[in-house]
């Protein structure tokens, strides 16, 4: 079945991103790649886990960390996977405004994450907790850093695909990349929530 | 030969921008094969320096730094330049076509990955001309390949070359998987699947979830070395035992990934040259799972020397001593498969026949080396290089070379000449034992592996001599298949599109080579065997599933090589400390993901009067 098929009628089916067999494909492959991103996650995590005690002459994480900058941050990314799942039901609805305002306070949201985390490792590094200062500083910049670095990315690429259905209309070539990003915004959700738990709590408590 | 869609014109190119530009699943096995082979015999080059300063004691051939350089190019290339490629050379030639597909999921990302695995690996070779080989042995050990005693840019090649180069196989993993689960023809259900295509879903399930461990840990060592970061300097609390983890949570299932698919076309080609059904096909899917699953969860028995203590050791001695019994049942049903069968002794049905021994001792020397206690006698001896050449060369290679000879004339519509076949298998069979055998017993007497030479009058001279001998033999093997590519090249494009008459699956029902759409109309599957059970019937092609009509295609495109091209720039910015090279790099790379993303791909049709013309791949 190929795109053209579904836009002779003008009428787009209920779950436009699965209209398509590439569709489909786009969407299953996605979730395997999440499934490696999980593994790399994992081993960031497994790395850090292992490293965390060891601070050299550098801070250690209970001195450093300050909860509330960080549960702000974590409320803030929370919040930007909710507005993405208003996005996708505003796509269920066809009702493209929507989609796109819902889409920009997403990305809005990511960019204060981002603001607040950068912010953040200014302060680390102010106060003596740099990249090569102890194996724990390093870990932890990797691990937190591969996860900003997703934020970014996520920043950019649904901008590039607001932009491609606001040119294009939303279709059934459009929905789907509306739909994956989503997809990998909740991941990188989900990924923080880890981040949050393992990297911070755990820092303050242990 | 017209590209007329609905209203798009698509460019096609011809010669080699055709080549650089393709997207065909066909091309692309071609590209990985002619790559993979390519970097074969740069390995084997390897090898056979090595054999020749091992000759004889007090040899100097080359000097000490030289071998470590050697060894370490040697097992890094053959492992991730010269097997993952050939797999991956024949999965992309046969596995759409063995469940009834036109292309894979994702044309696009299948040249990505070949771009990106073939630029890793030549970042990697480059090596040699930069005058910094990488010297810390493939599996990089820190802090022998940390910045602290590895301050040259040997080891920086081989984290960047295997970094770009992981991306390609991470790629095709999930390119595969997503293949086989949504592509398959009608009626071609997961228990009717051909074995190969079984063995290539679970190999790609492990690429998914192995690779990305390797890749932290080559990100880690990267960073350790430009970046000045602390994960393995233990002065700044850093941890080597670490990176032996990391390192062997991905090295042990990486394992499996080569050797799963070796016993996919084994399968396939004991039981087309049987002309039975493959004995056992429940059991032997069972069983491929069984290994898969087990694989991750042994990864620590290459570790048993380094101090784990004996909790661990004796859990990862018990689970590893476990994936014999998946593995047994695999090397019986092909016994049964092979017997009472009317055997055919054609050159790829020797090597799945050598085959099975050979891997049967490799196995048995697993399961000795898994005994944790007696690991500390075997560990860093050639008892340990015997065992897993035996498994790796012994299995995979011998797979490869049954894979190739067999389905040789679906990739290229020529049979490869059987006499030099045969000379082919018989000189790498014998030359591969004369190497192996022996050096089980080279390192029971204790010869430690990684030294590039040793004293006279302790019992190793004779053996290291015949090993020497065979690792000739096995070069002659090798120069003979390449002479016999050669030699078929100049033959006329005749093989039947069964080519072997015996064929048991799909991809013998289409001509050799398939057409680009490769089914005309996709077929309707009505068995395991599909096309077997066609023939048994009387049935002289299958029954197709959906009328003749226009088929999609999608179009060629340049942008994964520039991709590919891009992350080879940047790595080279990156170790030698040129931030603005390594930027320029990047950006081009995420430019044409850029491009890639707002440019739709519409592709083009071929029409049902063009497909009438025999539209030739």
């Amino acid at each position: 079945m190929s795109a053209h098929d579904h836009a002779v009628d003008g009428q787009l089916p209920h779950e436009p991103e699965k209209a398509t067999l590439q569709a489909r494909n786009n969407i299953l492959g996605f979730w395997l790649f999440l499934g490696a991103e999980t593994v790399l996650f994992g081993t960031l995590f497994a790395a850090f886990l292992a490293l965390r005690h060891n601070i050299g002459d550098g801070p250690s994480a209970n001195e450093l960390f300050k909860l509330p900058m960080v549960f702000a941050a974590t409320m803030i990314l929370l919040t930007s996977s909710l507005t993405s799942v208003f996005a996708v039901q505003a796509l269920h609805l066809h009702k493209k405004k929507a989609m796109v305002g819902w889409l920009i306070v997403t990305i809005l949201l990511g960019l204060s994450f981002l603001g607040l985390e950068i912010y953040e490792f200014f302060e680390y590094v102010h106060e003596g907790h740099k990249f090569t200062t102890s194996a724990f500083s390093s870990s932890f910049y990797t691990l937190v850093g591969f996860h900003g670095a997703h934020v970014a990315f996520g920043v950019v690429w649904i901008s590039l695909v607001i932009g491609q259905v606001l040119k294009k209309g939303l279709t059934v070539v459009t929905a789907p990349k509306v739909y994956i990003s989503a997809i990998y915004w909740h991941f990188i959700d989900v990924v923080w929530v880890f981040i949050f738990t393992v990297v911070y709590l755990m820092g303050k408590v242990g | 030969m017209s590209a007329h869609a609905h209203g798009h014109t698509v460019k096609r190119y011809r010669g080699l921008m055709d080549w650089l530009t393709t997207v065909d699943h066909k091309k692309i096995g071609i590209l990985y094969m002619i790559a993979g082979l390519f970097f074969f015999l740069i390995g084997g080059l390897e090898a056979i320096i090595i054999r020749v300063q091992l000759m004889k004691p007090m040899n100097d051939v080359v000097a000490g730094d030289t071998f470590n350089e050697l060894i370490t190019m040697h097992g890094t290339t053959m492992i991730f330049l010269a097997a993952m490629p050939l797999l991956f050379a024949l999965m992309n030639a046969v596995i759409p076509l063995q469940i009834g597909a036109r292309d894979v999921a994702f044309p696009f990302l299948n040249s990505l990955g070949f771009w990106t695995f073939f630029f890793g690996g030549l970042l990697l070779n480059l090596s040699w001309f930069a005058g910094t080989v990488p010297d810390a042995g493939w599996t990089s050990y820190v802090p022998l390949a940390g910045p602290t005693f590895n301050s040259g840019h040997g080891v920086d090649y081989y984290v960047i070359g295997l970094q770009i180069a992981g991306i390609g196989t991470l790629l095709g993993g999930i390119n595969f998987m997503a293949t086989i689960i949504n592509m398959r023809a009608p009626g071609l259900t997961f228990m009717r699947l051909p074995m190969f295509t079984w063995t290539i879903f679970i190999t790609s399930a492990l690429i998914v979830f192995a690779f990305p461990a390797l890749t932290v840990g080559l990100v880690a060592i990267m960073f350790d070395r430009l970046f000045h970061a602390n994960f393995f300097e233990v002065a700044n609390g850093g941890s080597g035992v670490l990176w032996e983890h990391i390192f062997w949570v991905f090295g042990h299932p990486e394992v499996y990934i080569l050797i799963l698919p070796a016993f996919g076309i084994i399968s396939e080609v004991v039981s087309t040259f049987s002309r039975k059904r493959l004995f056992g096909y429940s059991s032997m899917v069972f069983a491929t799972v069984l290994i898969a699953f087990l694989g991750f969860m042994v990864w620590a028995h290459h570790m048993f020397t380094t101090g784990l203590g004996p909790v661990a050791n004796g859990l990862f001695s018990i689970a590893t001593m476990l994936i014999a019994v998946p593995t047994g049942v695999k090397i019986f049903n092909w016994l049964f498969t092979l017997w009472g069968g009317s055997i055919r002794f054609t050159t790829a049905n020797l090597f799945g026949i050598g085959f099975i021994p050979t891997f049967v001792m490799g196995g048995v020397t697993g399961v000795m080396l898994a005994s944790a206690p007696a690991d500390y006698q075997y560990h860093d001896t050639y008892f340990v290089v015997a065992h897993f050449h035996y498994v790796i060369v012994g299995g995979l290679i011998f797979g490869i070379f049954a894979g190739l000879h067999y389905w040789w004339p679906k990739m290229f519509g020529r049979m490869l000449n059987e006499t030099i076949g045969k000379i082919t298998f018989w000189t790498f069979f014998i030359g591969f034992h004369m190497t192996f055998f022996v050096q089980h017993f080279l390192g029971l007497l204790g010869m430690p592996r990684r030294v590039y030479t040793y004293l006279e009058g302790q019992g190793f001279d004779n053996m290291n001599f015949i090993s020497t001998i065979g690792a000739f033999l096995m070069g002659v093997g090798t120069i003979a298949f390449l002479l016999n590519i050669f030699i078929t090249w100049a033959k006329p494009r005749n093989a039947a599109a069964d080519a072997w008459e015996d064929g048991r699956s799909l991809e013998w029902t289409i001509p050799s080579p398939p057409p680009e759409y490769n089914f005309q109309q996709v077929p309707l599957v009505r068995g395991y065997d599909a096309w077997w059970k066609e023939k048994m019937e009387g049935n002289t092609a299958m029954t197709p599933a959906e009328p003749i009509g226009s088929i999609h295609m999608p179009s060629p495109s340049i942008l994964p090589l520039i991709m590919s091209l891009g992350l080879f720039i940047a790595g080279f910015g990156f170790m030698y400390d040129r931030l603005i090279v390594a930027g320029a790099g990047l950006v081009i790379t995420l430019g044409c993901m850029v491009i890639r993303s707002l440019v739709d791909d519409h592709g083009y049709h071929i029409e049902p009067e063009d497909q009438e013309k025999g539209v030739k791949a």
